[in-house]
């Protein structure tokens, strides 16, 4: 098996570790060469969406990399990478590649003073410990959208056919459930 | 400290492989976040034209700050003076996202940094080698820059600085359990610290390079010095034409060991800024708040 990274920019490293850990093969995905292997599934890691959405387009990862996630490539995409995924964008007309029918909320629990860390239940997994940076959150979503957990009333974790989108960071707490959940996606 | 500083420290990790970028204006803010920036440092002046107007150079308008926070979505990131722990107390009340307490400002206490535990925001420091580092991080500081030399264009002292860092770090991961002591002692940071450098073979908070980067080839050069990402200060709003050179820069970053795509970056930049040499500046920065 072979996990995708996206490497533009943002926390790609952390979620090597946990791979490593797991003892499971990956590769940065930096430039176009890097996606002439096949992958089982790709992970979008944490960063600045802006940074990371711009680069796409502009290093031609965009296209390939989007037409892999429509035709059903698992994904597991983390606080910067759930921005990626979502249709829709509060306050933007554009979006990136939009394959998830949610709409979230950027910076949703404001700046820095507000990121926060918690524990509480992953339906499937049970408690889970979860760690907000200036997180997105979903305010909107189709019914064919599962929604995996819940903070506070607001949406933030969700599953839409083979895509796990997360407000939050499994990759920084040393918990790799959800990894492992994201593992067995990719095998089948 | 605690969580608080735990959450402080991962806010720079998702900063990695990208470029901060100094703005002034809301305008420039915006520039720089379609160009790519993962964060902005809003400052009144940028480091070159404090080095020509002189003077003392303070803590920016808040008013100014706040127009910035409301025009982008990236962190925005601010300076204050060393030791003026009135200033970061300010930038913390209007939610700035980082606080870089900086040696680019001119400094306020001449013998004690901002004791940062105190503080919920998180702090950036400069640092020349891994002393620094160690005590600033010691005093709180979640993430770490090079000092190099602002406002000069010149990258030879961020080149130095990180060099003797990892120098230092190598050294400390080859030693003997029992050598570590004295080295805290020489160093004057606590036990824990140095074991954390030895068992981990780094430093302990996110570590980007500072001071002198002009082209996508300084922040490349940086970058495979081992640097985590990049500011580029007088860099991109001195230069013949910012858009472009900061989106190159920011490319750079991504695919810092890729020659033949810096190549490409590095073609057609317009002018780059003028800069200074390390001989020719009367002023060094880094020698302030060690």
């Amino acid at each position: 098996m072979k996990i995708g990274i996206l490497a533009v920019q943002g926390a790609f490293a952390e979620h090597e570790a946990v791979l490593d850990a797991l003892n499971i093969n990956y590769t940065e995905i930096r430039s176009i060469r890097d996606l002439q292997q096949t992958f089982d599934g790709f992970i979008l890691p944490g960063g600045e969406s802006t940074v990371q959405g711009k680069l796409l387009h502009e290093l031609h990862l965009f296209a390939p990399m989007r037409q892999l996630i429509a035709d059903g490539m698992p994904v597991l995409a983390t606080c910067a990478g759930m921005i990626l995924l979502a249709q829709t964008i509060e306050g933007q007309d554009t979006a990136y590649f939009a394959t998830i029918p949610i709409t979230v909320r950027r910076n949703a629990y404001g700046r820095q003073l507000g990121s926060f860390h918690t524990e509480c239940k992953y339906r499937g997994i049970g408690k889970i410990p979860m760690t907000f940076i200036r997180a997105p959150y979903v305010t909107q979503a189709c019914d064919e959208v599962s929604i995996l957990s819940t903070v506070e009333e607001h949406i933030v974790a969700v599953r839409y056919q083979n895509q796990i989108a997360l407000s939050f960071h499994p990759e920084l707490d040393y918990d790799y459930r959800l990894h492992q959940a994201f593992l067995e996606l990719c095998k089948q | 400290m605690g969580n608080r500083y735990e959450l402080n420290k991962q806010l720079a990790q998702m900063l990695k492989g990208g470029v901060i970028m100094d703005v002034t204006t809301p305008e420039q803010a915006k520039i720089a976040e379609e160009a790519g920036a993962c964060a902005v440092m809003a400052l009144e002046r940028i480091p070159a034209d404090i080095r020509a107007a002189g003077g003392v150079s303070r803590m920016s308008d808040p008013k100014m700050i706040r127009g910035i926070q409301e025009t982008v979505s990236i962190p925005v990131m601010a300076k204050c003076r060393i030791g003026h722990f009135a200033e970061a107390q300010i930038l913390q009340a209007i939610e700035i996202d980082y606080i870089d307490e900086s040696e680019v400002l001119s400094p306020a206490d001449d013998v004690y940094h901002i004791n940062k535990r105190d503080f919920q925001v998180p702090f950036v420091c400069g640092a020349r080698d891994l002393g620094e580092a160690l005590r600033r991080i010691n005093e709180g500081a979640s993430m770490i820059r090079t000092k190099g030399e602002p406002g000069t264009g010149d990258i030879v002292q961020a080149v130095r600085h990180m060099r003797m860092m990892n120098s230092a770090i190598a050294k400390i991961t080859a030693m003997r359990e029992d050598a570590l002591y004295e080295e805290a002692k020489q160093l004057q940071v606590p036990y824990e610290l140095i074991l954390y450098v030895h068992k981990n073979a780094k430093l302990p908070v996110v570590n980007f390079a500072a001071g002198g980067v002009a082209t996508p080839a300084d922040a490349a050069l940086m970058m495979q010095l081992g640097a985590e990402g990049v500011f580029v200060g007088s860099g991109i709003f001195k230069s013949g034409n910012p858009k472009k050179r900061a989106s190159a820069i920011v490319k750079a970053v991504t695919n810092y060991t890729d020659a033949k795509t810096i190549a490409e970056l590095s073609a057609d930049l317009g002018e780059a800024m003028v800069g200074i040499n390390e001989e020719e500046i009367q002023l060094l920065m880094a020698e302030r708040g060690k």
